[in-house]
C-alpha cells in the first residue's frame, strides 16, 4: 500500500482548522457582502436595514426574502459615475499591463541570458523591492514627481524645460506608479519560463536559416507564452481593484472602481452601494480568470 | 563551435541594468533624502539624523509602529500554522470531500482586490458586533496571508521526494510520525520563508487594515498614508528608510539561511 493512500486520513485532519477558518472569515463575510448589497440604505449605525435574520425562523426569512432589493445594482447601472469608474479601471489595467509586458520582457530575457552564476543575484535584486512596502515605493515617487521634486529640477538643469511641469495628480504619474509597483510581478513569471528555455532550439532555428529576430518571434516568444499568461494575470487582476496608487498619484477628477468603493464606504457611508460595487467588481474579475483557466487547460491538453 | 544566439548581447545587459536602475533609483533617492538636514524635502542641506530623532519623539507614530509589529507577528504566526496545515492537506490528501471548495477559498484571496476583502471582513465584524482594533486586524491579516503561506509551502511539498516518507513508513513510522520526523524538517526553510512573507505582507497592508481597524488603533501604513496625503514630510522618509532596512536585513538573513540549508544537501527553498 502506498504512502499516498495512508496519508489521506491525516491530510483530512490537517484540513480541518484552515478549512473552518476560511469558511468563517472568507465565505461567511462574502455572504454578508451579497446580503448587504441587496439591502436598503439607511441612516443608522450600521447604516443598512438588515434584510434577513436567520435566528428569527422561516416565516420571517420568507418575508424578508421578498424585501430583497436590487435597487443598489440598478443605481450602479443608472449612474454614469460607476460605469465610468468600471470602464476606467479596465482601461487603466489593460494599458498598464501592456506597458508592463513590453518593459519587463527585455529585462527578464536579459536576466535569462546572464551567466549562470549571476542569475540568482539578479533574481534576488528583483525580489527585494517585491518584499518592500507598496506604500513606501509610491511615496518614493511622490518625492521625485512633486512640483519642486528631483525630476523637474533635473529637467530644468538640463534645459529641457523652461518652467516646472505638473507631474503629480496626472495619469502619467499613476501609470508610472503602477508599472513601478508591478514590475517584479511581471518579470518573475517571465524569467521563470525564459530561463528554462533550451538554447538548442534557438541554435536549430539559426541552423535552419532564421535571423536572430525571427528566431525570437518564432521560437522564444511562443514558448514563453505560459509566463506571459501568468504575468499578465498576476498584474491585470490586482490593478483593476487598485486603490492606493490612483488615490495618491492620479488626479481626483476621475476614479477607478476601488476608489469609488472606498468613497462610498468611508465618505458617503453608503454600505449597500459599496457592497454592490464589490459584487460587480468580483464578477468582472472572474472573466479573465476563466479565460486563463481555459487557455491553460488547452495548453496542457496540447502538450499531452 | 560558436553559439551566436546564446551569447549575452549588449541589448541584454542594457535592459537588465536599466530595469534594475528603474527598480532601485527611487528607493535610493528616498534613503538619501531621509538624511537631509533641510526641512524642505528637495533642498539639500547637508547630512543629518534630525528626522530620525523626530520620528522617535513622535509618540503617535511609534504607537502605530508598535501596533503594526504586534499585528504582523501574531498574524504571521497564526497564518504560518494554518497555511502549513492547508498545504499539507492539499498536497498529501488528493481526495477529500470539499477539496475543490477548499483550494478555491485558499487561492481566491491571492487575486482578490484588497478593497473587497477588507469590506467583507468589516461587514462580518460589524454583524457579530466585535470591537474593532488589534484582534480584528490580526484576524483579517491571518486570513489574507495564510493563503500565501499555503502556496509557498505547497510548492515545496510537491517538489519533495515522496520516497523519504515512504521509507520512514516502511521502517515502522505512522503517517503522522513520518511527517513530523521526516517531512517537517525538510520543508522547514519554506515554512520560515512563508512566515516572513506573511510578516512583511501584514506590515505593508493599508487597505484591509483601514477597513478592519477601529478608532484609536492605527497601524503604521494607516498613519503614513494619512501623512502622505497631506504632502511630503522628511520624517516619512526616515520611517520608510527604517522599514526598508529592516526588510532588507530579514531577506538577506533568509537567503543566507536557505543557502546554508541547501548546502546541507537539499535543494534551495523557493522564496
Amino acid at each position: 500500500m502506498s504512502a499516498r493512500r495512508i496519508f489521506t486520513r491525516p491530510a483530512r485532519i490537517a484540513a480541518i482548522a484552515p478549512y473552518v477558518w476560511m469558511v468563517l472569515f472568507f465565505l461567511v463575510p462574502f455572504s454578508f457582502v451579497l446580503k448587504i448589497a441587496l439591502s436598503q440604505t439607511a441612516i443608522a449605525q450600521p447604516p443598512y436595514v438588515p434584510v434577513f435574520d436567520v435566528a428569527a425562523g422561516w416565516g420571517v426569512l420568507k418575508s424578508s426574502l421578498a424585501q430583497l432589493s436590487f435597487d443598489n445594482f440598478k443605481l450602479l447601472a443608472a449612474d454614469d459615475l460607476y460605469i465610468l469608474s468600471y470602464a476606467r479601471s479596465l482601461f487603466v489595467a489593460i494599458v498598464s499591463t501592456a506597458i508592463l509586458l513590453m518593459t519587463a520582457y527585455p529585462v527578464a530575457y536579459g536576466m535569462s541570458r546572464l551567466p549562470q552564476r549571476w542569475q540568482p543575484l539578479a533574481m534576488m535584486l528583483v525580489i527585494i523591492p517585491f518584499w518592500t512596502s507598496f506604500l513606501i515605493r509610491i511615496y518614493a515617487w511622490i518625492n521625485i514627481l512633486q512640483h519642486d521634486g528631483l525630476l523637474n529640477k533635473t529637467l530644468l538643469a538640463l534645459g529641457l524645460i523652461e518652467k516646472p511641469l505638473v507631474w503629480l495628480s496626472t495619469d502619467t504619474a499613476m501609470y508610472l506608479g503602477i508599472v513601478y509597483s508591478y514590475f517584479p510581478f511581471m518579470i518573475l513569471p517571465l524569467y521563470a519560463t525564459l530561463s528554462k528555455l533550451d538554447d538548442a532550439l534557438l541554435e536549430a532555428a539559426s541552423d535552419l536559416g532564421c535571423s536572430r529576430f525571427s528566431a525570437f518571434w518564432l521560437v522564444t516568444c511562443p514558448l514563453s507564452l505560459p509566463g506571459i499568461g501568468a504575468g499578465v494575470l498576476l498584474c491585470f487582476i490586482p490593478i483593476v481593484g487598485e486603490f492606493v496608487i490612483p488615490d495618491l498619484l492620479a488626479g481626483s477628477d476621475r476614479m477607478m472602481i476601488g476608489q469609488a468603493l472606498w468613497l462610498e464606504f468611508f465618505t458617503n457611508k453608503d454600505w449597500p452601494v459599496a457592497s454592490a460595487i464589490a459584487v460587480v467588481l468580483l464578477l468582472l474579475l472572474l472573466l479573465p480568470l476563466v479565460v486563463y483557466e481555459k487557455l491553460q487547460r488547452r495548453h496542457l491538453e496540447g502538450n499531452a | 563551435m560558436a553559439r551566436p544566439i546564446s551569447k549575452l548581447s549588449f541589448f541584454n545587459v542594457a535592459s537588465v541594468t536599466l530595469g534594475l536602475a528603474f527598480l532601485y533609483l527611487p528607493i535610493v533617492i528616498l534613503v538619501v533624502y531621509s538624511f537631509n538636514a533641510s526641512r524642505l524635502v528637495t533642498v539639500w542641506g547637508g547630512w543629518s539624523l534630525r528626522w530620525y530623532k523626530e520620528f522617535f519623539n513622535d509618540t503617535a507614530m511609534i504607537d502605530a509602529a508598535w501596533m503594526s509589529l504586534r499585528v504582523a507577528a501574531c498574524s504571521a504566526t497564526a497564518a504560518t500554522i494554518l497555511g502549513t496545515l492547508a498545504a499539507v492537506a492539499l498536497s498529501r490528501g488528493q481526495y477529500f470531500r470539499g477539496r475543490t471548495l477548499f483550494s478555491g477559498m485558499l487561492y481566491a484571496p491571492l487575486v482578490m482586490p484588497e478593497v473587497v476583502m477588507g469590506l467583507s471582513l468589516l461587514l462580518l465584524f460589524v454583524a457579530v458586533d466585535a470591537g474593532r482594533g488589534f484582534w480584528t486586524v490580526t484576524i483579517a491579516h491571518t486570513t489574507l496571508t495564510m493563503c500565501f503561506v499555503a502556496v509557498v509551502v505547497q510548492s515545496r511539498l510537491n517538489s519533495l521526494d515522496r520516497s523519504f516518507e515512504e521509507a520512514a513508513m516502511d521502517l515502522g513510522c505512522g503517517p503522522a510520525q513520518a511527517f513530523l520526523a521526516v517531512t517537517l524538517p525538510l520543508i522547514l526553510p519554506s515554512i520560515a520563508a512563508g512566515w516572513m512573507l506573511a510578516f512583511t505582507l501584514s506590515l505593508d497592508d493599508l487597505v484591509i487594515a483601514s477597513f478592519t481597524t477601529g478608532p484609536g488603533s492605527s497601524t503604521l501604513p494607516i498613519r503614513i498614508y494619512s501623512e502622505v496625503r497631506l504632502g511630503v514630510k522628511p520624517e516619512i522618509n526616515a520611517i520608510c528608510t527604517l522599514i526598508l532596512a529592516a526588510v532588507t536585513v530579514v531577506i538577506v538573513a533568509a537567503s543566507l539561511a536557505s543557502k546554508l540549508s541547501s548546502e546541507q544537501g537539499e535543494s534551495a527553498a523557493p522564496l
